[in-house]
């Protein structure tokens, strides 16, 4: 075993109060630490001014509090073809797709481990809110701590062998800890803002966004059984269980987008939180990821459809193409296709896939895709 | 694990001497050099000492030297003070595209002020080419601005025959300086020279000093409002520690240029070859013949500069890809790609390794074998182990 001090740690920061914190254990901790910039997405406005560059100059102050080396990266390149396309085709699929698990695939462990472990580095950390466990040379992902921050969610694409040179130093923390060592070691970026929304997005209009990228196709609004209800601005701007911009009006309950229609152009709507029609017992996933090796082909296990939503319990089948069917033990409301589904048997994270197609009573629901 | 500079292109560690001749000067020196009273009059005389020193290590009048704070004011002045000041004479502004930033911005600013720009290109040695210059010279060409020695590869540009073409033109002839200073012989006079540029910190002097040579007659707009300073071309009480240590430095490079040359082409060799004998697979970009002895850029197939320059960090060695960085991440060079083309691998492996006071016969070759080691980890598909 290595010690600390030959140990290189590559620390991904993002210029946040977490990754600033996570390099800060692992300096105290007598690390070889290295802090390390990605620049994905060039948001460079007419004036020359990104958020990147601020964000990096963070970073920059951050490292020389902590008197660590700092370096960027950019990805850029892979950042748009393996995550911002992948982000538009689900978006023209009339799916509602998740760029943050598709980010942590791909680019922060696969492309910028492998760029950390070009440098020399024994481990990347990153400022998530998970647990690496090493069980007897199994190397397993369990939940963060702090139940309100886990992000297990988005790293369920992650396998063993990249969570065996990962460390998560603030898995055992809750957010509010992370805040108060940041804030005792007067570290510039204790108080600052955490990053809502998709990354490349930011704080801006997201129907703003997304119209820049792919056409919009207004058409109408109709409830199931055929009764006009409206126009919409086009299918991608809305998910299901969406409540927000319909604009129906009228007595009654409030109204929601029960599904799509991509051939046809029809937004499907219906009236009430619980209507029947958002509730389904079953679906099928696609791009399944076990952490650990999943032989049985039927299991009980818990799973989330959505970020930070409460377990359910549900069976598992392994069908033979590698996906899966997972039936619920209660009906779940707004299953929505393009989202991952994440399994866990307690606070160990078993993987996950994407939502592909949502059922009711064994019967695939056409209308949410 | 020592640590190894080899980016003199970027700056220089001063001269022990050159701190020596300053210290004094911060205290006892401290008159402002336009006061009508003896404390003003002892630092006018420094001040004057050293501008001749300057004029004389380009064979100017040392009417001719305005101090500014560094290069990037003194390529601002000569490029945007002479457009501005000649716009009755034409409206046309010639330069490369292989510029430092501190013309290139300069030029782009001139465009949205109104001005036509031509941006002429490079071969692929990185050389400016007359028949190019000849043909985007018109009537209305003002101002050409051409460096001496690119900043990235080290390539000397055709100076004097440049000079020579715009001899019987109204265009002043810029041409930035600031990487063949204390290194090349340069004569303003015979090579027809209107406006050159050089940098104290880039010849083991102090930051934030540097000079435009403006020649006798030059008409030059201000670009900085107030006394009287620098005849009225650079208002702003003198630097005067920073302008005597900069007199040191140009001292102590212009007696010893002969030796100082052939010992940094003794390193680029000695570099080249160690890489060479290690197996390490690259090319040097530009052409070596041309080059000043300081520099040396080369490519590295099958790497990039992010990775390479992190580790070589990493490893102790300082080196750069010359080029600007946006939010820490590094850019293809826009000089490489002026002499490759976009997207051409080159752009993105390629470090520039530049010589000076600092190395050593041992510290060259330490740094080439470290280089080498890297190049072959990142190139041989090897994870290693430290």
């Amino acid at each position: 075993m290595k010690n600390n001090q030959d140990t290189r740690v590559v620390v991904g920061m993002s210029g946040g109060v977490d990754s600033s914190v996570a390099a800060l254990l692992l300096k105290e901790q007598g690390y070889d630490v290295v802090g390390i910039f990605m620049k994905n997405w060039d948001d460079t406005d007419e004036d020359g001014v990104c958020t990147a560059t601020e964000d990096f100059d963070d970073v920059v102050r951050v490292c020389n509090q902590l008197d660590i080396p700092y370096f960027a990266v950019n990805f850029e390149k892979q950042y748009w073809d393996k995550v911002f396309t992948y982000f538009l085709d689900e978006y023209k699929a009339g799916r509602t797709p998740n760029p943050d698990v598709m980010c942590n695939k791909e680019i922060k462990f696969k492309a910028f481990l492998d760029h950390a472990m070009s440098l020399g580095a024994d481990y990347l950390a990153t400022g998530h809110y998970a647990q690496v466990r090493n069980n007897n040379g199994t190397f397993e992902m369990l939940r963060g701590a702090d139940s309100n921050k886990d992000q297990t969610y988005f790293l369920n694409q992650l396998t063993e062998d990249v969570l065996e040179r990962v460390m998560f130093p603030l898995g055992h923390m809750t957010k509010q800890e992370v805040r108060a060592i940041a804030e005792e070691h007067g570290l510039v970026t204790a108080a600052k803002k955490d990053s809502t929304g998709i990354c490349f997005i930011g704080e801006r209009n997201f129907k703003e966004f997304l119209s820049e990228y792919l056409p919009a196709q207004p058409g109408t609004m109709k409830t199931l059984d055929g009764v006009e209800k409206g126009k919409h601005d086009g299918l991608m701007y809305y998910t299901i269980g969406q409540r927000q911009g319909l604009g129906i009006g009228g007595s009654g309950d409030p109204w929601f987008v029960v599904g799509k229609d991509l051939e046809d152009n029809v937004l499907y709507v219906g009236q009430g939180f619980d209507n029947e029609k958002l509730y389904s017992n079953s679906l099928i996933a696609s791009d399944v990821n076990w952490i650990n090796d999943r032989t049985e082909e039927t299991f009980t296990c818990t799973a989330k459809f959505r970020y930070r939503q409460k377990d359910s319990t549900v069976t598992v089948t392994q069908m033979a193409n590698g996906n899966v069917h997972v039936a619920f033990n209660e009906p779940q409301r707004a299953i929505t296709p393009g989202q991952a589904v994440v399994f866990y048997d307690g606070d160990v994270c078993l993987g996950g896939g994407t939502i592909d197609k949502v059922l009711k009573h064994g019967q695939q629901l056409a209308y949410v895709g | 694990m020592e640590h190894i500079y080899m980016d003199h292109a970027a700056t220089t560690p001063m001269d022990k001497r050159v701190a020596e001749a300053m210290t004094p000067i911060f205290v006892d020196v401290f008159g402002n050099p336009s006061s009508v009273h003896s404390f003003g009059r002892t630092a006018r005389q420094y001040l004057d000492g050293a501008r001749r020193t300057m004029a004389r290590s380009i064979h100017a009048d040392e009417k001719e030297i305005i101090f500014t704070s560094g290069g990037t004011e003194a390529d601002n002045l000569a490029i945007i003070g002479t457009a501005l000041a000649n716009r009755h004479k034409g409206n046309h502004v010639i330069t490369t595209v292989q510029e430092h930033h501190a013309s290139l911005h300069a030029a782009q600013y001139l465009e949205k002020e109104g001005f036509d720009v031509t941006y002429l290109p490079v071969d692929e040695k990185g050389i400016v080419s007359l028949d190019k210059l000849k043909d985007a010279l018109t009537d209305e060409t003002i101002v050409v601005s051409i460096m001496f020695v690119n900043n990235e590869t080290g390539m000397i540009q055709p100076v004097e025959a440049i000079g020579k073409l715009l001899n019987d033109h109204q265009a002043y002839f810029h041409t930035d300086a600031v990487q063949a200073f204390g290194l090349l012989d340069i004569n303003v006079k015979q090579a027809g020279i209107d406006l050159l540029t050089v940098s104290a910190h880039k010849i083991n002097g102090p930051k934030g000093i540097g000079f435009l040579y403006a020649a006798d007659g030059v008409s030059m707009q201000t670009l900085q409002f107030g006394g009287e300073q620098e005849r009225k071309r650079r208002p702003g009480t003198e630097n005067v520690p920073a302008v005597v240590g900069f007199q040191k430095a140009v001292e102590l490079a212009m007696e010893n240029k002969t030796e100082r040359c052939q010992t940094y082409w003794r390193y680029k060799e000695q570099f080249i070859e160690k890489l060479a004998n290690n197996g390490v697979k690259f090319t040097v970009n530009g052409d070596l013949e041309k080059s000043i002895a300081s520099i040396v850029n080369i490519s590295f197939p099958g790497t990039n500069v992010e990775t390479l320059l992190t580790n070589f960090d990493l490893d102790g060695l300082a080196a750069s890809s010359g080029s600007a960085c946006t939010a820490g991440s590094v850019e293809p060079s826009h000089v490489l790609a002026a002499m490759f083309g976009d997207g051409d691998e080159r752009t993105t492996n390629s470090i520039r390794f530049s010589f000076g006071l600092f190395n050593t016969d041992e510290n060259v070759p330490e740094a080439a074998d470290r280089v080498a080691n890297i190049v072959q980890r990142l190139t041989g598909g090897r994870r290693q182990n430290r």
